[in-house]
Protein backbone atom coordinates (compact mmCIF):
# COMPACT_ATOMS: atom_id res chain seq x y z
CA UNK A 1 0.00 0.00 0.00
CA UNK A 2 0.95 3.83 -0.57
CA UNK A 3 3.30 4.65 2.63
CA UNK A 4 3.69 7.71 2.66
CA UNK A 5 3.80 11.63 1.37
CA UNK A 6 7.53 12.11 -0.10
CA UNK A 7 7.29 15.43 -2.11
CA UNK A 8 4.72 18.27 -2.23
CA UNK A 9 5.15 20.82 -5.09
CA UNK A 10 5.00 24.78 -4.07
CA UNK A 11 4.45 26.97 -7.42
CA UNK A 12 6.71 29.92 -7.23
CA UNK A 13 7.53 32.74 -9.41
CA UNK A 14 11.09 32.84 -9.22
CA UNK A 15 13.21 29.94 -8.42
CA UNK A 16 16.40 31.78 -6.83
CA UNK A 17 14.25 33.87 -5.07
CA UNK A 18 12.15 31.29 -3.57
CA UNK A 19 14.97 29.61 -2.57
CA UNK A 20 16.30 32.40 -0.88
CA UNK A 21 13.28 32.63 1.02
CA UNK A 22 12.63 29.57 2.06
CA UNK A 23 16.66 29.02 3.43
CA UNK A 24 17.33 32.34 4.75
CA UNK A 25 14.16 33.62 6.19
CA UNK A 26 11.80 30.22 6.83
CA UNK A 27 15.20 28.22 7.67
CA UNK A 28 14.35 25.17 5.43
CA UNK A 29 17.68 23.32 3.84
CA UNK A 30 18.25 22.67 0.06
CA UNK A 31 17.73 19.22 -0.64
CA UNK A 32 18.08 18.75 -4.60
CA UNK A 33 18.95 21.23 -7.00
CA UNK A 34 19.06 19.63 -10.58
CA UNK A 35 19.03 20.74 -14.32
CA UNK A 36 17.61 18.92 -17.29
CA UNK A 37 18.09 21.42 -20.62
CA UNK A 38 15.33 24.41 -19.31
CA UNK A 39 14.22 22.41 -15.91
CA UNK A 40 15.04 22.47 -13.01
CA UNK A 41 14.10 20.37 -9.74
CA UNK A 42 14.38 22.23 -7.14
CA UNK A 43 13.59 20.99 -3.44
CA UNK A 44 13.79 21.68 0.00
CA UNK A 45 13.16 20.23 3.19
CA UNK A 46 12.82 20.92 7.17
CA UNK A 47 16.21 19.14 9.19
CA UNK A 48 13.61 17.82 11.65
CA UNK A 49 11.56 15.67 8.84
CA UNK A 50 13.91 14.11 6.76
CA UNK A 51 11.60 12.07 4.82
CA UNK A 52 9.35 14.57 3.29
CA UNK A 53 11.00 17.36 0.61
CA UNK A 54 8.78 20.28 -1.22
CA UNK A 55 9.52 21.47 -4.95
CA UNK A 56 9.84 24.60 -5.51
CA UNK A 57 8.12 24.58 -9.23
CA UNK A 58 8.83 27.51 -11.55
CA UNK A 59 5.68 29.25 -12.52
CA UNK A 60 6.98 30.08 -16.01
CA UNK A 61 5.94 28.51 -19.68
CA UNK A 62 7.24 24.95 -19.60
CA UNK A 63 6.58 21.23 -21.37
CA UNK A 64 4.06 21.19 -18.62
CA UNK A 65 2.54 24.45 -18.30
CA UNK A 66 1.22 26.90 -21.72
CA UNK A 67 1.23 30.40 -21.40
CA UNK A 68 -1.96 30.59 -20.57
CA UNK A 69 -1.41 27.57 -17.37
CA UNK A 70 1.14 29.46 -16.35
CA UNK A 71 -0.67 33.15 -16.08
CA UNK A 72 -3.63 31.48 -14.64
CA UNK A 73 -1.81 30.36 -11.93
CA UNK A 74 0.36 32.70 -11.06
CA UNK A 75 -2.72 34.71 -10.47
CA UNK A 76 -3.85 32.53 -8.36
CA UNK A 77 -0.80 32.40 -6.53
CA UNK A 78 -0.24 35.90 -6.44
CA UNK A 79 -4.00 36.09 -5.19
CA UNK A 80 -3.46 34.24 -2.16
CA UNK A 81 -5.74 31.72 -3.61
CA UNK A 82 -3.13 28.90 -3.50
CA UNK A 83 -0.87 27.47 -1.12
CA UNK A 84 0.93 24.53 0.96
CA UNK A 85 -1.03 23.64 4.56
CA UNK A 86 -0.20 24.43 8.11
CA UNK A 87 3.86 24.19 8.82
CA UNK A 88 3.44 23.05 12.93
CA UNK A 89 5.18 24.22 15.81
CA UNK A 90 5.89 24.03 19.03
CA UNK A 91 6.40 27.40 19.90
CA UNK A 92 3.92 29.98 17.50
CA UNK A 93 4.57 33.36 19.27
CA UNK A 94 8.53 32.60 19.33
CA UNK A 95 8.49 31.22 15.45
CA UNK A 96 6.40 34.15 14.63
CA UNK A 97 9.39 36.60 16.54
CA UNK A 98 12.22 34.76 14.58
CA UNK A 99 10.31 34.44 11.64
CA UNK A 100 9.44 38.64 11.60
CA UNK A 101 13.11 39.42 12.58
CA UNK A 102 14.05 37.40 9.49
CA UNK A 103 11.60 39.76 7.38
CA UNK A 104 8.75 37.07 6.81
CA UNK A 105 5.41 39.24 6.42
CA UNK A 106 2.60 38.21 8.55
CA UNK A 107 -1.24 38.77 7.36
CA UNK A 108 -1.70 38.12 10.89
CA UNK A 109 0.16 37.49 14.44
CA UNK A 110 -0.69 34.31 16.75
CA UNK A 111 -4.11 33.84 17.30
CA UNK A 112 -6.33 31.47 19.55
CA UNK A 113 -7.98 29.16 16.96
CA UNK A 114 -11.24 26.45 18.00
CA UNK A 115 -10.23 22.81 18.64
CA UNK A 116 -7.27 24.46 20.72
CA UNK A 117 -5.20 25.52 17.69
CA UNK A 118 -2.65 29.05 17.82
CA UNK A 119 -2.22 30.09 14.57
CA UNK A 120 -0.37 32.74 12.46
CA UNK A 121 -1.19 33.39 9.01
CA UNK A 122 2.17 34.70 6.12
CA UNK A 123 2.38 34.23 2.78
CA UNK A 124 5.82 33.13 1.01
CA UNK A 125 7.25 35.84 -1.43
CA UNK A 126 5.28 34.32 -4.39
CA UNK A 127 2.07 34.95 -2.25
CA UNK A 128 1.65 31.04 -1.24
CA UNK A 129 -0.53 31.50 1.31
CA UNK A 130 0.58 29.82 4.84
CA UNK A 131 -0.09 29.46 8.59
CA UNK A 132 2.07 28.37 11.71
CA UNK A 133 -0.05 25.96 13.80
CA UNK A 134 0.80 25.03 17.50
CA UNK A 135 -1.35 22.73 18.99
CA UNK A 136 -2.05 24.20 22.54
CA UNK A 137 -2.42 20.62 24.46
CA UNK B 1 17.84 50.91 24.91
CA UNK B 2 15.49 53.55 22.65
CA UNK B 3 17.24 53.71 19.61
CA UNK B 4 18.25 50.55 17.87
CA UNK B 5 20.34 50.74 14.47
CA UNK B 6 18.13 48.15 12.86
CA UNK B 7 19.64 48.78 9.36
CA UNK B 8 23.33 47.86 10.56
CA UNK B 9 21.93 45.19 12.33
CA UNK B 10 20.26 43.51 9.94
CA UNK B 11 23.48 44.61 7.60
CA UNK B 12 25.29 42.25 10.54
CA UNK B 13 22.94 39.56 9.98
CA UNK B 14 22.97 39.59 5.98
CA UNK B 15 27.04 39.80 5.84
CA UNK B 16 26.97 36.59 8.27
CA UNK B 17 24.44 34.82 6.05
CA UNK B 18 26.89 35.08 3.28
CA UNK B 19 29.89 34.70 4.81
CA UNK B 20 29.42 32.12 7.53
CA UNK B 21 31.28 29.53 5.81
CA UNK B 22 34.65 31.81 6.39
CA UNK B 23 36.59 32.18 9.53
CA UNK B 24 35.06 35.36 9.62
CA UNK B 25 34.58 36.54 13.61
CA UNK B 26 32.32 39.05 15.19
CA UNK B 27 35.38 42.08 14.87
CA UNK B 28 35.24 41.30 11.16
CA UNK B 29 31.36 41.72 11.02
CA UNK B 30 31.26 45.23 13.28
CA UNK B 31 34.14 46.35 11.00
CA UNK B 32 31.61 45.61 8.39
CA UNK B 33 28.65 47.64 9.64
CA UNK B 34 31.11 50.29 11.56
CA UNK B 35 29.40 49.34 14.60
CA UNK B 36 31.39 49.14 17.71
CA UNK B 37 31.92 45.30 18.91
CA UNK B 38 29.94 45.86 22.01
CA UNK B 39 27.49 47.98 20.65
CA UNK B 40 26.94 45.27 17.63
CA UNK B 41 26.51 42.73 20.45
CA UNK B 42 23.69 44.60 22.49
CA UNK B 43 22.04 46.12 19.18
CA UNK B 44 21.59 42.44 17.92
CA UNK B 45 20.87 40.83 20.97
CA UNK B 46 18.24 43.31 21.19
CA UNK B 47 16.76 42.64 18.12
CA UNK B 48 17.40 38.82 17.44
CA UNK B 49 17.22 37.73 20.93
CA UNK B 50 20.72 36.20 20.31
CA UNK B 51 24.13 37.51 19.92
CA UNK B 52 25.72 37.39 16.92
CA UNK B 53 28.46 34.96 17.69
CA UNK B 54 25.45 32.54 18.92
CA UNK B 55 24.06 33.24 15.16
CA UNK B 56 27.12 32.37 13.64
CA UNK B 57 27.82 29.28 15.74
CA UNK B 58 23.94 28.26 14.85
CA UNK B 59 24.27 28.42 10.87
CA UNK B 60 28.19 26.96 11.17
CA UNK B 61 26.55 23.79 13.40
CA UNK B 62 23.44 23.57 10.94
CA UNK B 63 25.58 23.58 7.73
CA UNK B 64 28.12 20.99 9.16
CA UNK B 65 24.91 18.91 10.08
CA UNK B 66 23.59 19.08 6.24
CA UNK B 67 27.50 18.02 5.18
CA UNK B 68 27.43 15.65 8.14
CA UNK B 69 24.34 14.15 6.22
CA UNK B 70 24.69 14.42 2.77
CA UNK B 71 27.94 14.35 1.57
CA UNK B 72 31.73 12.72 0.99
CA UNK B 73 33.46 15.42 2.88
CA UNK B 74 35.70 14.55 6.16
CA UNK B 75 34.93 15.67 9.51
CA UNK B 76 38.63 17.98 8.59
CA UNK B 77 37.32 19.44 5.19
CA UNK B 78 33.65 20.41 7.39
CA UNK B 79 35.40 21.79 9.86
CA UNK B 80 37.16 24.08 7.39
CA UNK B 81 34.00 24.33 5.00
CA UNK B 82 31.75 26.00 7.70
CA UNK B 83 34.47 28.69 8.81
CA UNK B 84 36.63 27.02 11.90
CA UNK B 85 40.32 26.52 11.41
CA UNK B 86 40.60 24.04 14.84
CA UNK B 87 39.21 20.74 14.36
CA UNK B 88 39.17 20.60 18.22
CA UNK B 89 37.30 23.42 18.71
CA UNK B 90 35.38 22.65 16.08
CA UNK B 91 34.07 19.41 17.50
CA UNK B 92 33.67 20.66 20.95
CA UNK B 93 31.17 23.01 19.75
CA UNK B 94 29.57 20.58 17.70
CA UNK B 95 28.73 18.38 20.59
CA UNK B 96 28.16 21.16 22.86
CA UNK B 97 25.20 22.45 20.32
CA UNK B 98 24.11 19.10 18.92
CA UNK B 99 24.38 16.85 21.44
CA UNK B 100 26.63 14.25 20.26
CA UNK B 101 30.27 14.29 18.30
CA UNK B 102 30.55 14.96 14.47
CA UNK B 103 31.16 11.14 13.62
CA UNK B 104 28.14 9.61 15.61
CA UNK B 105 26.22 12.25 14.31
CA UNK B 106 27.41 11.26 10.63
CA UNK B 107 26.71 7.37 11.66
CA UNK B 108 23.26 8.38 13.15
CA UNK B 109 21.71 10.50 10.64
CA UNK B 110 19.95 9.75 7.11
CA UNK B 111 21.32 11.50 3.96
CA UNK B 112 18.63 13.91 3.16
CA UNK B 113 19.47 14.90 0.03
CA UNK B 114 18.45 13.30 -3.49
CA UNK B 115 21.35 14.48 -6.05
CA UNK B 116 20.08 13.49 -9.50
CA UNK B 117 17.01 11.88 -9.05
CA UNK B 118 13.59 13.56 -10.27
CA UNK B 119 10.61 11.98 -10.34
CA UNK B 120 9.58 9.88 -13.21
CA UNK B 121 5.76 11.77 -13.06
CA UNK B 122 7.94 15.07 -13.09
CA UNK B 123 9.74 13.93 -15.94
CA UNK B 124 6.79 12.67 -18.09
CA UNK B 125 5.13 15.67 -17.24
CA UNK B 126 7.95 17.79 -18.22
CA UNK B 127 9.12 16.14 -21.30
CA UNK B 128 12.19 14.80 -19.85
CA UNK B 129 13.93 11.93 -21.68
CA UNK B 130 17.22 11.58 -20.47
CA UNK B 131 18.85 10.81 -16.98
CA UNK B 132 19.10 14.23 -15.56
CA UNK B 133 22.09 15.68 -14.42
CA UNK B 134 23.68 17.40 -11.58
Amino acid sequence: MINRLSVATIWVKDQNEALRFYTEKLGFEIRADVKNGDFRWLTVGLESQPEIEFQLSALKPSHALSQEDADQLTKLVEAGKLGIGPWKTDDCQGTYETLSANGVEFLQPPTDRPYGIIEAVFKDNSGNLMVLAQDKS
Amino acid sequence: MSLIPHKPIRLARHYMDHNYTAPITIEDVSREVALSPYYLIRSFRHVYRQTPHQYLVEKRIARAKELLRNSELSITEICVAVGYESLGSFSTLFRKVAGISPSSYRINSQPTLTPGYIPLCVCLLHGLENQPEL
